[in-house]
């Protein structure tokens, strides 16, 4: 399996703060590999490093082959990956539509309409509320919209940080769906969760997170019975 | 009456185009760019220059202060503003104002403290009647020139690539980073055109009351800066509105009440509006589903 994203002993620091302690960590081609962990464990920070948001001050981070460290933030999208945030930050005073078009932002103005229509089949939510203002959607259709809008840059690595949060169970389980079926349809997903269960289930690979480190790592479903794992993230 | 009215929308006017600079600078940035109004100050004397010392023709001299205004917009935010991209918005305020004085001494330098007197552009041109009402041509000219920025602007956010990418900044600089908007080239963009707007206001204000100092420019962008925020700041109808509004209370309160206290109505209005409507008139508090 080729590597599409490879993390080495990175170390990101808020000022004085050591919130990313030598992590490690590797995506390879067509997976799903999800980082699971409590609050304040690193998750998005790792994330956002990946994303170019964060600098660490130490370590690497190789996207197909190559370091996107030097690489400006605002061109990381370009390179191929695409990073949906955490909270959604749709932006809420443009429309659906004008949402889908900011996250084609980098491509050629020719590619949108296709693009356009695969995501929109992907979220047939989204057509009926094209014209509509991002910010009167509701939590569930806003968390699609920015799936769809990360997805407008067509990744071939999609980063999603917190998809579930404050959503109602059943636009989790079809929040997951969507993931899944992007996967299948060829993207390499990283997905950072704090509802263990549900991205263990779909996971094929997973690390846990605690205080800036990795402590555990295997397959979705090792983990999913691993008495340790059971017992910090999925009650028992 | 009609009269008044009609020079009140054109200085209005005058007001709303400063007003977009403004308006539009704290819309991206979340700044005040207190030099703003010593831009416009910069772009009347580099206008007056082109046309009394060089003989250049009125519409390329208009046309070379422009560029002048949006190169030093540009100059003024790489060099003091850039840097407190992530400071706190008290210093950059500072700055901002350090900035204000700076040109107002580079101009009382270069320029001296005795007025220039601006060149009536319009004095062939026989004054204009529409129903009764007298008004100078310049008046007219205002108003259509702020009509046509305004329709080129609202098209230029609403439609184009750039001006979506924008509104996309003003509202959330990390997303529109993740989108591939360079978030820095924006910002520039942004100065520049309200610099560029700048220049034209200048010339048409200079046009209209001729006196030209280095503090000109001061009085004028406090006012416009109140249209702003009278109109709702980071709104660009909102600027429109505001700008016209304190436009029409300037010149009635002038010609009606008092010309000494016009000033301290413009104002007074301004603080009753704010207390009832503190986000002014078309402020932005879209209520957000989390």
């Amino acid at each position: 399996m080729k590597t599409v994203l490879k993390c080495e002993n990175l170390h990101v620091y808020y000022g004085s703060i050591h919130a990313i302690k030598g992590v490690s960590f590797e995506v390879g081609e067509g997976e799903i590999v999800t980082l699971i962990g409590a609050n304040g464990a690193g998750k998005s920070t790792t994330l956002n490093t990946v994303g170019g948001l964060l600098r660490p001050r130490e370590g690497s981070v190789e996207f197909e082959g190559k370091s996107i460290l030097g690489v400006a933030p605002h061109k990381v999208v370009s390179q191929g990956m695409a990073l949906c945030p955490e909270g959604r930050r749709v932006f809420a005073q443009l429309s659906v539509r004008e949402n889908l078009e900011m996250g084609a932002y980098t491509r050629p103005a020719s590619e949108i309409p296709g693009t356009l229509q695969t995501v929109y089949e992907h979220f047939p939510r989204l057509k009926e509320r094209e014209a509509q203002m991002a910010g009167t959607l509701s939590g569930g259709e806003q968390q699609m919209l920015a799936m769809g809008r990360a997805l407008m840059s067509k990744p071939r690595l999609l980063m999603l940080d917190e998809p579930s949060m404050g959503l109602a169970p059943i636009l989790v389980d079809q929040i997951f769906d969507i993931i899944r079926a992007l996967n299948k349809a060829g993207t390499t997903i990283l997905l950072v969760e704090q509802n263990a269960q549900m991205a263990l289930s779909i996971a094929d690979r997973a690390y846990v997170l605690e205080t800036g480190r990795i402590v555990n790592s295997g397959t979705g479903k090792d983990l999913l019975n691993d008495d340790s794992v059971r017992k910090a993230y999925l009650g028992g | 009456m009609l009269t008044h009215l009609i020079n009140g929308i054109s200085l209005g006017s005058i007001y709303a185009i400063i007003a977009l600079g403004y308006t539009m600078v704290y819309g991206i940035a979340k700044m005040l760019n207190f030099a703003h109004g010593d831009v416009i100050m910069v772009g009347s004397y580099a206008s007056f220059c082109f046309m009394m010392y060089k003989n250049v023709p009125v519409p390329l001299a208009l046309l070379l202060s422009i560029v002048i205004c949006t190169v030093l917009g540009i100059t003024i935010e790489r060099l003091a503003y850039k840097p407190l991209r992530s400071a706190t918005s008290l210093a950059v305020l500072i700055t901002a104002i350090g900035m204000s004085y700076f040109l107002q001494n580079l101009a009382l330098i270069i320029w001296k403290a005795d007025p220039k007197w601006y060149p009536d552009i319009f004095k062939d041109t026989a004054a204009i009647e529409i129903g009764g009402a007298v008004v100078k041509p310049v008046a007219i000219v205002s108003i259509l020139v702020n009509l046509l920025i305004m329709i080129t602007l609202t098209l230029f956010t609403n439609r184009t690539r750039m001006g979506k990418a924008m509104r996309a900044v003003s509202e959330d600089k990390g997303a529109a980073t993740l989108m591939g908007i360079n978030v820095n080239s924006t910002i520039s963009i942004t100065f520049a055109i309200g610099s560029g707007l700048a220049a034209i206001a200048g010339f048409l204000l200079c046009t209209t009351y001729s006196r030209l100092e280095p503090t000109t420019g001061s009085m004028p962008g406090i006012k416009a800066f109140t249209a702003a925020v009278f109109g709702g700041i980071g709104s660009i109808p909102g600027a429109m509105i505001g700008g016209i509004l304190l436009g029409i209370i300037e010149i009635l309160a002038r010609a009606y009440l008092s010309s000494e206290l016009a000033d301290a109505i413009v104002f007074g209005v301004l603080i009753i509006v704010l207390l009832f409507k503190p986000n002014g008139l078309l402020g932005k508090k879209i209520r957000e589903k989390v």
